[in-house]
């Protein structure tokens, strides 16, 4: 048999009996198991899963669900196809074996693999102090079970509600807080609300948007300490600004931790931002080495990028989980030079206080911000970011049918500003500077992040440079 | 039954609102708010919806579609 012919054998014959375990079962996980039997495997599936539901999406967890209209465990994803697999589901992974290929799991099992795809994204940040953690009436969000819990002690009519951090979520909490009518306070360290994924001039019409609602924003202002009454539940928040504030509900919104752990000691290239891998999927050891068996897909993965100088980029968003799955899916069953690329133009939606953001790009990589459409004021326009003269992002607050547009400019890294539109230019389109606050400042990190060209965890293995 | 929609892909033209008002909202002028998993009873008005958007940004679950051309 020629080599060309033995290779075709090899793949043929993974795809009839292979073994594929998939970890996380979310929205990444289910779309990459629908993309493998599409793609032809037939052989062994299965997904592992630390929550005991079946897939379900996230995005409507802090508003339909939070607002009372949709029950917490009615956010089931639906299926592209049948899947057949072995569902592990309620077990979490607890370790990775990468040289007898198995992922052990919390029960004892081990659960062998030919090729892995990692897709366990991420979970909410906890509350700072363990002690004041225990609180009842403290809450973070994440799964539908937070959203559950968090939404009937909304629906219990709370006297005042405060929720820490004014990110994307913390937003549309306190956006659904208004809609329940509820008093809502909103704590944020930066100088305004979404200021680590949009900057401070977008950042001021967010922040006038709570304001108008009737949120109660507290800018440049932390908690340091909740207090709760001889029954452990919370009743008190007092705020660096020397103020207290009485509250039954409190909901820290501190961002994400990406789930890691469980891939100590397995010499993969994780660390605080995720996996490192290629633009592939393909996950780099702890030397920077990509392995064959191992795939990373969803928020979990760090990627370089082509449009970003090749800096890592990693995604918290619904788009990067749903293509990156089906990229690792193809990518874990076929070789080169069929293998594909995920380099997608991030892009996300947020909707809160009626308006609905939605961004294309990194913003956050701009350092200049300019007004190309519709009008500030009436909260119906588009915003482009640049750096160097080219436009690197771009926001609409009620303008979503102008997203392409900029996407495309943002694809082919046209001039910034960017040429106008031709159709509902505001008078004044000057650039200003976008007020991103320096890297490392106290505030909700943007959910998609650059991380630099240098991996987080220096554990590589340097060859002695010997002279001889 | 089970729907998702790609609200990257949804532009807020809101053609499938009035046709599922039960299972799709408004939530001010362009951002969409539906129920993921609407009662059954929804079926038919839900698949229109889906049917109506211009940029198909529904998803609707295969079984769901199936029980539509038996």
């Amino acid at each position: 048999m020629s080599t060309a012919a033995l290779v075709t054998d090899v793949v043929t014959s993974f795809k009839a009996n292979g073994r594929i375990v998939i970890v996380g079962a979310s929205l990444a996980g289910l779309r990459a198991a629908e993309a493998l039997r599409d793609e032809g495997f037939a052989g062994k599936l299965t997904l592992i899963g630390d929550e005991k539901q079946e897939p379900y999406d996230r995005p409507p967890l802090s508003k339909q669900v939070l607002k009372g209209w949709v029950p917490a465990d009615h956010t089931l994803l639906p299926r592209s196809r049948e899947i057949d697999a072995e569902w592990r589901l309620g077990v979490a992974a607890t370790g990775l074996d990468r040289k007898t290929k198995n992922v052990r799991l919390a029960n004892g099992d081990l659960v062998p693999y030919d090729r892995l795809l990692i897709a366990t994204g991420v979970r909410s940040r906890p509350w700072f102090n363990k002690e004041e953690a225990k609180l009842k009436g403290l809450f973070t969000i994440r799964t539908s079970e937070d959203a559950g819990a968090l939404q009937a002690a909304l629906a219990a009519k709370p006297k005042r509600v405060l929720i820490i951090g004014a990110g994307f979520i913390g937003s549309e909490m306190a956006s659904v807080c208004r809609e329940l009518k509820l008093d809502v306070t909103v704590a944020e360290r930066a100088a305004a609300p979404l200021i680590g994924a949009l900057g401070g001039v977008i950042g001021k019409v967010a922040a006038e948007m709570q304001l108008d609602a009737g949120v109660d924003l507290r800018v440049g202002a932390s908690v340091n300490r909740l207090e709760g009454d001889a029954k452990g539940q919370v009743r008190r928040a007092h705020l660096s600004d020397g103020t207290t504030l009485d509250v039954d509900v409190v909901v820290a919104s501190l961002g994400s931790l990406r789930n890691v752990e469980w891939l100590e000691g397995a010499g993969l290239a994780t660390g605080f931002w995720g996996v490192g891998c290629d633009a592939g999927c393909r996950a780099f050891d702890i030397n920077g080495v990509v392995t064959d068996s191992i795939f990373v897909a969803g928020d979990i993965a760090r990627a370089p990028h082509v449009l970003y100088e090749y800096q890592f980029m990693s995604a918290e968003h619904w788009d990067n989980a749903v293509f990156g799955a089906r990229v690792a899916a193809h990518n874990m069953v076929s070789l080169e030079p069929e293998r594909k690329p995920h380099l997608l133009v991030p892009q996300f939606w947020s909707g809160q206080f009626g308006v609905n953001i939605k961004g294309t790009g990194v913003q956050s990589f701009g350092d200049q911000v300019v007004i190309t459409q519709g009008s500030v004021k009436e909260r119906r326009f588009a915003a482009a970011y640049g750096k160097n003269g080219r436009i690197v992002g771009a926001v609409t607050f009620n303008h979503g049918k102008w997203l392409e547009y900029y996407t495309a400019l943002i694809e082919k890294s046209a001039p910034f500003p960017p040429p106008p539109p031709g159709y509902d230019a505001p008078i004044d389109a000057k650039p200003l500077p976008a007020e991103f606050p320096a890297v490392g400042a106290a505030t909700a990190l943007p959910t998609v992040v650059l991380t630099g060209h240098d991996p987080t965890d220096r554990g590589a293995a340097f060859e002695p440079t010997r002279r001889r | 039954m089970r729907i998702v929609f790609d609200l990257n892909r949804c532009l807020g033209y809101a053609q499938c609102i009035p046709l599922a008002p039960d299972a799709l909202k408004l939530n001010g002028e362009e951002a969409v708010m539906y129920d993921p998993n609407p009662d059954d009873s929804q079926r038919q008005q839900v698949l229109r919806a889906a049917a109506s958007c211009p940029v198909q940004a529904i998803m609707v679950d295969f079984a769901d579609k199936q029980e539509q051309k038996s």
